[in-house]
């Protein structure tokens, strides 16, 4: 109990912070929505392609307007040298980055969940049908994205180069969960349920989930201290 | 058993040795000061002590445990070169917000009590952003004192400080001194530090030059340490 409350007051810290400035969710937001936009001119929304590459559009989205919030997440930290009084807290060092990541969940989860209708305007799509199954396909998404995201923001925070370094380090390790979830939110966005060929995909990615973040909690106190 | 003992500690940065093989302790309810010129490796062994880097070799015990410990991390306060509180959050959210960390039974009424201590009760629900450099650093201190650790570590606590603020610092600085703490403080404030420091300890080029008592000598002239025991002595 006192663990979860650990947790929550970090993500409640970060949550607090992030509204009061709204630095990285209005880049955030502002970058998905002018990619959906831009991409809709580009594409034909009648076409066979379109149905294809739907969801890796979409994901191709959220995996790079995620990474600007991601990107805060340690580096909020570096004003005033916050991260040095969070490090002496006597807390673990997993709660702290739990409550990052939670944090930074809910506000890239937010950035999805704003672009999702867009996406379905620009590009007709009929996601509403299957939409409980797309949020579990976003929920498991976006947790494999912040999960790394959260970890090499920590690892990255003290580089120079930190925003040019998290997407180089992030993407490559993202690849079979942004797979899976391409995969999967293809067929869901034009209103198809998840083929049954496609469960691998499923499971591929919650293995990710819980593989990354086991790998990341054990982690964290050699990333931050060193 | 030492409040603070450090144990043969070597810190590498890359090939270079910022620390090397330093010895040294604090008995509880000592107030050591640590002098150096700049580069000498203050901030680096205080931020060894206070667990935000590892020695690469020897040891370093805060009450006989681990500065990683979560029990030693609820007995040590830190103020380093950052004020370490949160521009986007008040006053009293941003001292809520570590009373809850450090586990405090009350966080609110303590912080709210800090705030009295340190002349910031007005201001308590300001947004940090909006507060003056003095403002922002007694916010710092009240921070650091929070939890009432046992153990204190600060690092250059006089450089930039207003004179209110320099006011605030020593009073409490002096109080927790009475009351048993320990303080390890790096500096450059010669002066200020010799009058509350009980021990010296000087570092030149990553090795301890000197550690001892404080005397008389020392605070009457703050340059005695650099000229009897520093480079070219």
């Amino acid at each position: 109990m006192k663990y979860v409350r650990q947790v929550a007051t970090v993500t409640m810290k970060d949550l607090r912070a992030e509204l009061r400035t709204k630095e990285a969710i209005n880049a955030s937001l502002a970058f998905a929505l002018m990619i959906l936009l831009l991409f809709s001119y580009t594409f034909d929304p009648e076409q066979e392609m379109m149905r294809q590459v739907s969801g890796g559009l979409l994901w191709i989205v959220f995996a790079f307007a995620g990474t600007l919030t991601l990107n805060r997440s340690f580096a909020r930290e570096l004003p005033n040298d916050c991260l040095d009084a969070l490090i002496a807290a006597p807390i673990p060092g997993s709660a702290l980055f739990l409550g990052k990541c939670f944090a930074s969940f809910v506000l890239v989860l937010a950035v999805e969940l704003v672009s999702l209708p867009v996406f379905g305007i620009f590009y007709r799509v009929h996601w509403t049908p299957q939409f409980p199954a797309l949020f579990g396909v976003l929920l498991l998404g976006t947790w494999a994205l912040t999960i790394i995201g959260t970890i090499f923001s920590a690892l990255t925070v003290n580089i120079k180069l930190r925003e040019v370094m998290l997407p180089m380090l992030t993407y490559p390790i993202l690849m079979p969960a942004l797979m899976s979830a391409m995969r999967l939110t293809t067929s869901l966005v034009n209103g198809q349920p998840i083929p049954e060929d496609d469960f691998a995909w499923l499971k591929m990615l919650v293995g990710f989930d819980v593989v990354f973040t086991a790998v990341s909690l054990v982690l964290v106190e050699t990333v931050l201290v060193g | 058993m030492s409040a603070v003992a450090v144990e043969g500690v070597w810190k590498y940065y890359g090939d270079y040795p910022a620390l090397r093989d330093i010895r040294l302790e604090a008995a509880e309810g000592a107030c050591l000061a640590l002098i150096g010129r700049n580069g000498a490796g203050k901030t680096t062994l205080l931020r060894a002590i206070a667990g935000f880097s590892t020695a690469q070799r020897g040891k370093i015990k805060i009450f006989g445990k681990e500065p990683r410990e979560a029990e030693t991390r609820r007995q040590m306060g830190f103020i380093g070169h950052g004020i370490s509180v949160y521009d986007e959050l008040s006053a009293l959210e941003n001292l809520t917000l570590f009373g809850k960390l450090y586990g405090l039974p009350n966080p609110k009424k303590s912080a709210n009590e800090w705030l009295e201590r340190t002349g910031l009760e007005r201001v308590r629900n300001g947004l940090v952003r909006e507060f003056s450099r003095g403002m922002r650093q007694r916010l710092a201190v009240a921070r650091a004192f929070l939890h009432e650790p046992r153990v204190l570590l600060l690092d250059e606590p006089f450089t930039a400080l207003d004179d209110r603020a320099i006011a605030v610092l020593q009073r409490l600085l002096r109080e927790g001194l009475a009351a048993g703490k320990t303080i390890v403080m790096s500096t450059h404030q010669l002066r200020e530090a010799l009058e509350l420091a009980t021990h010296v300890a000087l570092l030149t080029r990553g090795q301890l030059a000197f550690h001892g008592v404080r005397t008389q000598e020392m605070v009457d002239d703050p340059g005695y340490v650099y000229a009897r025991y520093g480079e070219g002595a």
